[in-house]
């Protein structure tokens, strides 16, 4: 499904990815975890093509990236932050990407999922943070595609939303899909994920179920697992 | 690329800025036309005021307006659409709704005043032609300078500078250069030094086409025999158009290489 190859990322003078290697093969959830600055989010943003790669190559669905666009249109993708522009209304901006993808949709179902009926005819300036997190869900779990890209899902949510989160979730993976996820929040992570990827210092340091995660570091708990990884001096 | 445009002029033209600009010139061309009472010296008048004011609002706008949307281009960078046309089709959106606003705005005063009965139309029209190139060729700098540096306000500084720069000071340093080098044959020097600035060079053009140039001296009457003619006239043109394509090309060429 994804295959990175000794990518590299400098910002300024900061080594943010260092020889990173990947191999994701389709179907399932992987959790993507590692400290602040570990290079999580610009890892994602090289598979999308956002953030341009120093060295390295990397292909999504059998295709390289480099020079190429219509991947993008077998993903979808949760931003970090929800940061729209600010002057459109919740259903022009829903309009706007349809219009832009050109694809079947299921928007009305998930406004209808989040409750955000009331909120169609606002403008996304005043919208408050877990408001429009849940439009960005809307937007990116709207189309059908085979590859979702999901930065800090859970960011604001309210618990029942974050029920609804896990249940599409869920649903996208009993389709066969392929689901990567970023987040701090463990309980999460344990609860979704199958696979953990763990970034440090632009490296991948773990990869692996989470059993396995937890017989190597000898722990029963994800939390002390991953906070045990980054002090064993062994890669993965 | 075409999609993005819409979007981006439709979003243009919902804002209040595009209608403040637009009402300035429609007032601007009424009051004109009303003090003047001619289509001619109105021209004139005008062309003061355009040779100046489109390079800082286009500056300022093109500025304004990528640090603005900088969400809706990330937003845009994740869907399956190409760089460079997302870029474009911003930048034509932008220099798109400014130069509308510019022709509509005084096209629609001087069209009532009876300017297509008048002979002045030519003047006029170059005049127009001239302010949408200089909307063009500065909201592309503009877009260059926004996209290279990611602080907003080093970035509105740069630009400010820039307009300062080409609207004022080359001038300057130009006139300069006339009285220290006055002993040297000069002609082609300020053809060239012309040339090189935007600014300079739509309001030689216009100012030649309005047939003042006796005004200007011994340079004036080089100048006429130059952009006077077909060939200096389309000379000058197609140099309008390099000023308009390469900062575009560079806007295309940096957005391809960008983080975001």
């Amino acid at each position: 499904m994804i295959q990175v190859a000794n990518l590299h990322k400098k910002f300024g003078k900061t080594q943010v990815l260092d020889n990173l290697d990947l191999e994701i093969d389709g179907g399932g959830i992987f959790a993507i975890l590692g400290p602040n600055g570990s290079g999580k989010t610009t890892l994602i943003k090289s598979i999308l093509g956002m953030v341009i790669m120093d060295k390295g190559s990397i292909s999504v669905l059998g295709a390289a990236i480099k020079t190429n666009w219509n991947y993008r249109k077998e993903i979808n993708y949760l931003p970090q932050i929800a940061n729209f522009p600010g002057n459109l209304k919740v259903r022009e901006l829903i309009k706007m990407i349809v219009d832009l993808r050109q694809k079947p949709n299921r928007a009305d179902e998930l406004i209808e999922l989040f409750k955000l009926e009331d909120f169609l005819d606002k403008k996304l300036t005043t919208l408050s943070g877990g408001t429009k997190q849940k439009v960005n869900i809307v937007l990116s779990f709207m189309f059908d595609s085979p590859l979702l890209i999901l930065d800090e899902p859970t960011t604001g949510l309210d618990p029942l939303a974050l029920i609804n989160l896990k249940k599409l979730i869920q649903e996208e993976k009993n389709k066969g899909k392929t689901i990567l996820i970023t987040s701090h929040i463990l309980q999460f992570v344990e609860e979704v994920a199958d696979e953990i990827i763990y970034l440090l210092e632009g490296k991948i340091y773990f990869k692996g179920s989470l059993e396995q995660l937890k017989s190597k570091t000898e722990q029963t708990d994800i939390e002390h697992a991953i906070a045990a990884i980054a002090t064993q001096p062994q890669h993965a | 690329m075409l999609k993005i445009l819409k979007y981006s002029f439709y979003d243009l033209m919902r804002s209040r800025w595009s209608y403040v600009y637009f009402i300035f010139y429609l007032l601007l061309g009424f009051v004109l036309l009303f003090l003047n009472n001619d289509v001619s010296k109105a021209v004139i008048t005008l062309m003061n005021i355009i040779i100046v004011l489109v390079p800082l609002i286009a500056t300022i706008f093109g500025v304004m307006y990528y640090y603005n949307s900088k969400e809706f281009t990330e937003l845009l960078l994740a869907q399956p659409i190409k760089r460079t046309s997302i870029f474009l089709g911003q930048y034509l959106g932008v220099s798109g709704s400014l130069a509308m606003s510019l022709v509509l705005g005084l096209g629609i005063p001087f069209t009532l005043y009876g300017l297509l009965k008048s002979n002045a139309i030519w003047d006029f029209s170059l005049l127009l032609v001239a302010g949408a190139f200089l909307t063009f060729i500065f909201t592309a700098l503009a877009f260059n300078i926004a996209l290279s540096n990611e602080n907003k306000i080093k970035g509105f500084g740069y630009a400010v500078l820039l307009w300062l720069f080409l609207a004022v000071i080359y001038d300057g340093i130009f006139l300069i250069s006339l009285i220290i080098f006055e002993e040297y044959p000069l002609d082609n020097f300020s053809l060239v030094s012309t040339m090189l600035n935007p600014i300079d060079l739509s309001r030689t053009l216009i100012l030649l086409k309005l047939d003042i140039s006796a005004l200007l001296g011994y340079t004036g009457a080089v100048f006429k025999k130059f952009f006077g003619t077909n060939f200096g006239f389309f000379v000058s043109m197609g140099v309008l158009m390099i000023w308009t394509i390469l900062p575009v090309w560079r806007m295309v060429h940096k957005a391809k290489r960008k983080d975001f």
